[in-house]
């Protein structure tokens, strides 16, 4: 790619100021289903959570599959987006925003998804450890709890992680734009001026971010597993959980993020910055982890078999052969049969063929969260106890609201902010052509202007 | 804040400038920390961009994950001895799930540390008006002077065109 820097500069905020209709229809799909999602939170609010479909025994179901999803997919962006920066790997320029807001909107959104289980989300502020008139103090034992924690602070580290670069794309608009738009960029761009020392603190503070966010990128996924691992229900007590968790969160997040490429790559015209290469190279990373997803698969569910246990075994009859069985095949199709030969075949390895796999890979890793929440629960150890769960309307819209949700905000960001981060791809395109020059600095005690003082080498 | 600029297209003709700037500063009344260089992206290849103050950054923030898992620490075990709950014969202070929280805090602190530092070094957010120029953001180079001295105006201007200006402007 040749661009100059006004070339990029151009192409890369056109997105910003030309819209066309089929945004709009994004815009209007997406709101009308988190419209419905609201609705279906409001009904919840007013009749109570009696309107979901949980019973005892099965007391998690949409919701924690939904939370622990939504966890999951925000695994693409910062942890990924971290490692290519650690290991300077320049292909990632073009993707690492696009990566980086997934990260914050699925994180929230799945934050939001405990608050509304507890039935009474005005009393979400419960969780916050601060010495109250109730002496009431959380119990620092329990994983959800410790889920808070985890989640915080890698929300605050995601959002950082996401807002420290865009600072001298703000600035650059704030620069070459006028009205409202300055003042609004004018303000996020905290009065960045781009001076050597402000390049230089922007940089070592990412990398920092970048050490940082990888450790806890992955302890948040263990942390979300040990919601389940840290019970004596049968199949969640696993000290395989934690990576198996993580492991199907890298899955799902990489395909949410070449989802997302795909959509911003088609909408706002980003051909020539999204490329194949990037899929490609994305594709590898997928298939190495739907090689990995299997594996964790296979060890989790062979350890189970071979011990025997019998509410064990109950369980896992029920999800491979009886009951869940169709789910439990859908998912391995979806996560392994259809992903591996798509991605492991360079000729099919294509932008087309990196989303048909990512589709299917997004459908098959909420189904498998769905088999871990809910077939332990409806089977556990004594007989009497077990029941069935089957999801109301009001579980289905809230869904199909956290999806619209993040369609949404993810919509509207890309109308605020550029979706490929202009000075870094300016810093990887632009270098080449101009550091041909000789760059000497000069003798400081020299009292003349040293135009003579260039040596060539 | 009033500047004196101009903007370059090569880094080689910025660092030309810097140089011609910190040459004649004694000379034309003005502080060498008057130099200012702005640029849409790091330049990495210059003297005038090596940054000659040293910044304690990573050091803050491993101070600042000390200081939250201090917090955590106590946050946790000063809470489970204050309000004791039933625990079965397990720990009353357990360190395992502690453990998780001071994990936690200890990342959080050094987050914290690292935006705070950065956001007071880098001296964000400023309320002046920033040094800048449109013409930047194609590709150029500002190097100027802040504040000159009125009686050295034309004579920077001089300077700065030497150095290789495409354009020499001011800002009030």
């Amino acid at each position: 790619m040749d661009k100059t820097s006004e070339q990029l500069q151009r192409d890369l905020v056109a997105p910003l100021f030309h819209t066309n209709a089929a945004y709009w229809i994004a815009v209007a799909l997406s709101g009308s289903l988190v419209l419905a999602g609201a609705c279906a939170f409001l009904y919840q609010i007013y009749h109570g959570i009696g309107v979901w479909g949980l019973n005892s025994p099965v007391f998690w179901a949409f919701d924690i599959t939904n939370f622990v999803f939504w966890i999951g997919i925000s695994h693409a962006g910062t942890l990924i987006s971290a490692i290519l920066r650690l290991a300077n790997a320049t292909w990632r320029r073009p993707v690492t925003r696009c990566a980086e807001a997934i990260t914050v909107f699925a994180l929230s959104i799945g934050a939001i998804i405990p608050l509304c289980h507890t039935g009474r989300p005005w009393l979400g502020y419960y969780l916050i450890p601060y010495p109250s008139e109730r002496h009431i103090w959380p119990n620092f034992r329990s994983p959800l709890l410790w889920d808070f924690f985890a989640i915080l602070t890698y929300l605050t580290g995601s959002v950082s992680f996401l807002y420290l670069p865009i600072i001298p794309d703000f600035a650059s608009l704030r620069d070459t734009t006028s009205g409202w738009r300055k003042r609004f960029y004018g303000t996020l761009s905290l009065g960045w001026e781009g001076t050597p020392h402000q390049w230089h603190r922007l940089e070592t503070a990412m990398q920092i971010m970048a050490i940082v966010i990888i450790p806890v990128a992955v302890s948040v996924h263990t942390i979300v597993s040990w919601d389940f691992a840290m019970t004596l229900v049968p199949m969640w007590h696993s000290s395989i959980f934690g990576p198996y968790f993580v492991v199907g969160a890298i899955f799902s997040g990489i395909a949410a993020l070449i989802l997302a490429m795909a959509l911003l790559r088609k909408s706002l015209h980003l051909e020539e910055y999204l490329r194949p290469l990037h899929f490609q190279n994305l594709g590898k990373l997928l298939l190495t982890m739907s090689l990995l997803w299997f594996y964790f698969t296979f060890a989790e569910r062979l350890t189970t078999w071979y011990g025997n246990s019998n509410s064990d075994m109950v369980v896992f009859w029920s999800s491979i052969r009886q009951n869940f069985a169709p789910f439990f095949w859908i998912m391995v199709v979806c996560n392994f049969i259809i992903p591996v030969p798509i991605l492991a075949i360079k000729r099919l390895r294509t932008i087309t063929g990196t989303v048909i796999a990512s589709i299917t890979i997004v459908i098959g890793m909420w189904i498998e969260r769905f088999l871990i929440v809910v077939p332990s629960l409806e089977r556990k150890f004594l007989p009497y106890s077990w029941g069935t769960y089957r999801p109301t309307w009001v579980e289905d819209t809230l869904m199909a609201g956290s999806f619209g949700m993040m369609a949404l905000l993810y919509l509207l960001f890309s109308k605020f902010v550029p979706m490929i981060s202009i000075w870094e791809l300016k810093a990887g395109e632009t270098h080449p052509l101009i550091s041909h020059e000789p760059v000497v600095a000069a003798d400081p005690l020299a009292d003349e202007t040293p135009l003579t003082t260039e040596t060539s080498s | 804040m009033s500047a004196i600029y101009a903007l370059y297209t090569t880094p080689a003709a910025a660092q030309r400038a810097v140089n011609a700037l910190r040459a004649s500063s004694s000379a034309l009344h003005f502080d060498a920390e008057q130099i200012v260089v702005v640029s849409q992206e790091p330049v990495e290849e210059c003297e005038f961009a090596e940054d000659r103050h040293k910044t304690p950054m990573f050091l803050l923030a491993v101070i600042g994950g000390l200081l939250g898992a201090v917090t955590a620490y106590f946050l946790t075990s000063l809470t489970q001895r204050s309000y004791p709950l039933p625990t079965g014969g397990m720990p009353l202070v357990p360190p395992w799930t502690d453990g998780i929280i001071v994990y936690e805090m200890t990342m959080l602190g050094a987050i914290l540390a690292t935006l705070a530092t950065l956001l007071v070094s880098a001296h964000l957010p400023t309320f002046r008006k920033p040094l800048s120029d449109p013409e930047i953001w194609t590709g150029k180079i500002l190097v100027g002077v802040t504040d000159p001295p009125q009686d050295s105006r034309r004579e920077l201007e001089t300077r700065l065109r030497q150095a290789g200006a495409t354009a020499v402007k001011s800002s009030s």
